[in-house]
């Protein structure tokens, strides 16, 4: 299959693509088992954002649980039936929910429901691709994406549950099915889904590095790529990097559940049963959970970073500030998200001096984080601000940026994580960069590019609703559960009720989960804009915010291998918007410096000496002409 | 061609009744069965008023929607004849949107002010331990430069927003970039973070690293997890916690004791945790199942207990549950530990009290505890049995303190550096 699609993109390179777009799609391989990338881009979307509803309505459920811990919702019962007998959730049900919440919000919402999305959109359209380097390759990612979900979903109708060992999962609450009911098939089914759910992001990461690296069109280098596409290239070699050695712990804890190994067990006493296991360490999950687990976090926030660069310098009508800069700080983040997984692991037993070293390498990495900060700020200075729901989400994105990165600061010190681990702030930090900040990016460019995936608008009105009160009970959330954790209330913990101390911030959970069904709720003017427009949205123009990169330049309607003709060659780089001299306040990437003789500058060339001699002529005589005026 | 010429908007209706038509029927079918079984228990509940209540919030949203769908097409109409009469555009959204992000910012900026007030006023007292201190210390000094920062950033983002909004009168400055200001923004970041990161690394060692005083040797004190409680043991009159094996845990031995390790005669079990203050106390922390969390945050102390692995924690209480109860004007304040690593269904109960007292209460109070040996465990171990009431005097003053020190440092070197200085 795939050499075929590659055979017949290679035609079309040649033949001008007359008939391209012509042959006839059943439904099956249009919609469903399909190649070409930007359906698959709205596969992931859609079952992202049906993930993520699902997530949702979970989180909600358990924060009903921490708000009104004595009262009974028997409408629960119906729809969870022993799970919440006499309409009250039970502890164990309790940590399923929190686990799955995470789970899914992290990899299947934030990880393949983000990048997943954007990187199969974009990297073939901004770069001037007909398609993937592999599009069989690209629907197998998608349909293992699918499955994996399916799994993990499916956990919800067995008699023990679901997974309820934390997101994390860590042994050996997780290896032993006597400890907790969610580690008996549950757990099984977690790890089955995350091994097909790896298999995806590999299949899809290899994907969009060798067509970023080799497919990009005429004059499209490195350093002419939208920051969009500097972040999805990064964020998959992170993946391909880190996601197998998730793949391998996971394969041993299956061993250590299923064929008796003692990988993370030792020393284990059930009751009075003491169990066979002898030699093993709990702490190497966590090493091999978190080796992937940190770069996981950044590879859930970097493509949303990217997506906020080109959201922010087109809407400010400016080119993002210190591009060389961003791009840079970018490989910074990813070079050392690989070496600060230990910040997880503080308090964990592990020797002290490895404390030390992980801290210093979890500071230096705000560093980047913070370049990054002051650049959209100073992007912003003295811009001309379209506020379209993208860019009040990419404002948002950066808002949460800044919150959730500072209160890093807190828990990447070591001798501050002793009392803040595992505590209310972690779920306050995490939430605020991860729960909010990527959200936000990833709002941000569905508003974005919602025209070039379904050649229709959403309406701007309903996205301003959204937002606004998506941001505010964001922060109403999350703000205050800040100091849940600076009171020394642990996480995942089923009802304050047993603490004469936690009593006091029983009010604060009552507010706070009001917020988050406000927010809830305010999602349903997303979901009806985003559906609703799919087929009655106004019609899109082609370049609706007035953009330079390559993907404003295909047709609205879309057609397989994207360009009918041939292939844009690119001429700049993507952020030349209000360039003095020029008459639009965009030049798309697309437009030959000669073309733009009033408006170049000398480091345009790059040091080229003709095309410097060429625009010296040209402004003499320009010179000239003035003076004769005159 | 596409998937909306597929589904036209009366297939998409009809398609919406038959999923609620089905919906609905296999709900009532369920309920049926489910309230069939419910009689066969016990209580049957009448489920009539909670749908009616469940019903009337989902009209109330609905509602809700409706009215925004009817503003929404008000501003729609509003807008069309604006436009049909040739006039400008009659809400400037641009604007609007720009006023939003400044109200958002005084209001947030109270916001922040109120959290930190009031909320920040319901967080943990002051530390009860020598190195809680250097932390809370950190930790302020952190605060004060997150907040600057925080507060800052976030005036520029929402001002720069609302000032550089689109006014259709200007052209935006093109500025791609300056790279003395981007020197500046990486190199002062850095620097604060370094600062952070010394202070940061040389409280953590000297909370890791402790250089034991030989006149002032710390309290040892085992503390055993297992789901969902904590065992705690002192080590008796020779101030050596026994060996144990967890091999040898039964009904009757739960912490899996080797009693032919005379150390383990007189170690005594506890309810709760009582410590002298001022002494350096040294915590011995394993756990028995799963994986638990050791959590003191009065004392800002936090270290995993993890099965086949001995980590330990020295610290030394600086004030008493008295002095505390004063202190925070709660002459029912406790000091507590607790679990803080998920571990199963009664992870959200599983605490005991510390009591920080004064030696002399301290060294009454130990000589009362219960020892951990008894004659079903003498039996057991083929020792001589004691007569029940008499206090065993065997183990009284054991001469190789030293020596045994060495050998009852569990064999798992995990957290070696912890152990020696």
């Amino acid at each position: 299959m795939s050499t075929i699609t590659l055979h017949d993109t290679h035609n079309n390179d040649h033949h001008d693509g007359h008939d391209h777009g012509h042959h006839e799609q059943s439904f099956i391989t249009k919609y469903i088992f399909s190649q070409d990338h930007k359906m698959i881009a709205k596969q992931f979307l859609i079952t992202g954002i049906v993930m993520a509803v699902i997530a949702m309505g979970l989180s909600i459920l358990f924060r009903m649980q921490l708000a009104w811990p004595d009262k009974s919702f028997p409408i629960l019962e119906t729809f969870l039936g022993r799970w919440a007998e006499g309409g009250r959730i039970k502890p164990d049900f309790y940590l399923a929910l929190v686990t799955i919440h995470g789970t899914i919000m992290v990899f299947f919402v934030l990880t393949a429901g983000l990048s997943g999305t954007f990187s199969n959109l974009l990297i073939p359209l901004q770069l001037g691709v007909r398609d993937m380097a592999s599009p069989f390759m690209n629907m197998l990612s998608y349909w293992l994406f699918f499955i994996a979900c399916v799994v993990m979903m499916s956990s919800f109708f067995i008699e023990t549950g679901p997974a309820s060992a934390g997101w994390t999962v860590y042994p050996p609450l997780s290896a032993l099915p006597k400890a907790i009911a969610g580690s008996a098939l549950g757990m099984t089914l977690w790890l089955i889904s995350m091994v097909l759910f790896v298999a995806s992001q590999l299949m899809g990461g290899i994907n969009y590095v060798s067509t970023v690296l080799n497919m990009r069109t005429k004059g499209m280098d490195l350093w002419k790529m939208p920051l969009t596409i500097w972040a999805f290239l990064l964020t998959a070699i992170l993946g391909i990097l880190s996601f197998p050695v998730l793949v391998a712990g996971v394969v041993l804890l299956i061993f250590d559940r299923s064929f008796g190994t003692s990988f993370y067990l030792s020393d284990i006493v059930m009751g009075t049963q003491v169990l066979p296991n002898e030699g093993g360490s709990p702490i190497l999950w966590q090493h091999l959970f978190w080796f992937l687990g940190h770069p996981e976090v950044y590879i859930v926030i970097m493509p949303a970073l990217g997506i906020s660069s080109e959201v922010i310098s087109v809407n400010s009508r400016k080119p993002i500030f210190g591009y060389h800069a961003m791009v840079y700080s970018l490989i910074g983040i990813t070079i050392l998200s690989f070496i600060v997984w230990g910040h997880h692991m503080f308090v964990t037993g592990m020797n002290p001096l490895l404390g030390g070293v992980f801290m210093i390498t979890t500071l230096i990495i705000a560093v980047p984080s913070a370049v990054k900060t002051f650049n959209y700020l100073a992007t912003l200075w003295r811009g001309n601000i379209r506020f379209t729901p993208a860019m009040l989400c990419a404002i948002g994105m950066v808002s949460f940026f800044i919150s959730g990165g500072l209160t890093g600061i807190f828990l990447g010190n070591a001798s501050l994580d002793i009392n803040l681990h595992d505590t209310y702030f972690v779920v306050a930090h995490f939430h605020l960069v991860m729960g909010s900040a990527a959200i936000f990016g990833m709002l941000a460019g569905v508003y974005h590019w919602y025209p070039k995936m379904f050649g229709r608008m959403l309406n701007e009105k309903l996205g301003y609703l959204h937002f606004w009160i998506t941001f505010i009970c964001a922060y109403l959330v999350f703000f205050p559960l800040h100091f849940l954790g600076l009171d020394g209330v642990p996480r995942r913990y089923y009802a304050f009720t047993e603490f004469e101390f936690m009593q006091k911030w029983v009010t604060v959970n009552i507010f706070v989960t009001w917020a988050a069904i406000v927010a809830a709720l305010a999602q349903v003017a997303f979901l009806f804009n985003f559906f609703y427009s799919i087929f009655k949205g106004k019609k899109a123009t082609q370049n609706p915010w007035e953009s330079n990169t390559l993907e404003w330049t295909t047709p609205v309607e879309h057609i397989h291998g994207n360009w009918p003709g041939e292939i844009p060659t690119v001429y700049r780089w993507p952020y030349d918007y209000s360039k003095p001299g020029s008459e639009a306040d965009f030049i798309p990437q697309t437009v030959p410096y000669s073309q733009t003789m009033s408006s170049n500058m000398p480091h345009d060339f790059e040091g080229n000496a003709e095309s410097e001699r060429i625009q010296r002529e040209w402004e003499e005589k320009q010179a000239k002409e003035k003076a004769i005026l005159d | 061609m596409s998937l909306r010429k597929y589904i036209s908007n009366k297939t998409i209706a009809a398609l919406a009744v038959i999923l609620t038509v089905f919906a609905n029927t296999s709900a009532f079918a369920q309920e049926a069965a489910a309230g069939a079984a419910a009689t066969a228990a016990k209580k049957p509940i009448d489920m009539f008023p909670i749908y009616k209540s469940a019903a009337f919030y989902t009209l109330l949203f609905l509602l809700l929607c409706l009215f925004i769908a009817i503003v929404g097409k008000a501003m729609r109409v509003y807008e069309l004849t604006r436009e049909a009469q040739d006039k400008p555009a009659g809400i400037n959204w641009n604007t609007v949107n720009g006023v939003l992000f400044v109200i958002f910012l005084i209001v947030g900026l109270y916001g922040v002010y109120f959290e930190y007030t009031v909320h920040g006023n319901m967080i943990l007292p002051d530390a009860a331990s020598e190195h809680g201190k250097k932390i809370d210390q950190m930790f302020n000094i952190t605060l004060i430069l997150t907040t600057i920062v925080f507060i800052g950033t976030h005036l520029v983002l929402f001002l720069f927003s609302y000032f550089y909004k689109n006014t259709g009168k200007r052209k935006a400055y093109y500025y791609p970039h300056n790279n003395a200001l981007e020197r500046i923004w990486t190199i002062v970041p850095a620097l604060v973070l370094t600062v952070l990161v010394l202070m940061g690394f040389l409280t953590w060692r000297s909370i890791f690293y402790k250089i034991e005083d030989p006149n002032n040797k710390p309290l040892s004190i085992e503390i055993t997890s297992q789901q969902f409680a904590w065992t705690i043991r002192y080590p008796g009159a020779d101030k050596i916690v026994g060996k144990k094996n967890y091999k040898l845990i039964t009904g009757t031995n739960s912490l899996g004791m080797d009693f032919n390790d005379k150390d383990n005669l007189d170690d005594q079990m506890a309810e709760e945790m009582v410590i002298p203050v001022n002494k350096p106390v040294r915590l011995i922390l394993t756990s028995k199942d799963v994986l638990h969390s050791f959590y003191m945050p009065h004392f800002r102390i936090q270290l995993n207990t993890v099965p086949g692995m001995t980590s330990y924690f020295e610290f030394t209480p600086t004030i008493t549950t008295a002095d505390m109860q004063t202190k925070v004007n709660d002459p029912a304040f406790k000091f507590l530990f607790y679990c803080s690593k998920i571990c199963g269904s009664g992870h959200y109960n599983m605490q005991k009290v510390v009591r920080v007292v004064s030696q002399a209460e301290y060294d009454a109070w130990i000589v009362k505890q219960p020892k951990f040996i008894n004659n079903d465990l003498r039996k057991q171990f083929n020792l001589p049995i004691v007569p029940e009431p008499a206090a065993a005097p065997a183990a009284a003053a054991p001469a190789d303190s030293t020596a045994k020190a060495a050998t009852s440092a569990p064999a798992v070197a995990m957290n070696k550096p912890a152990l020696k200085k």
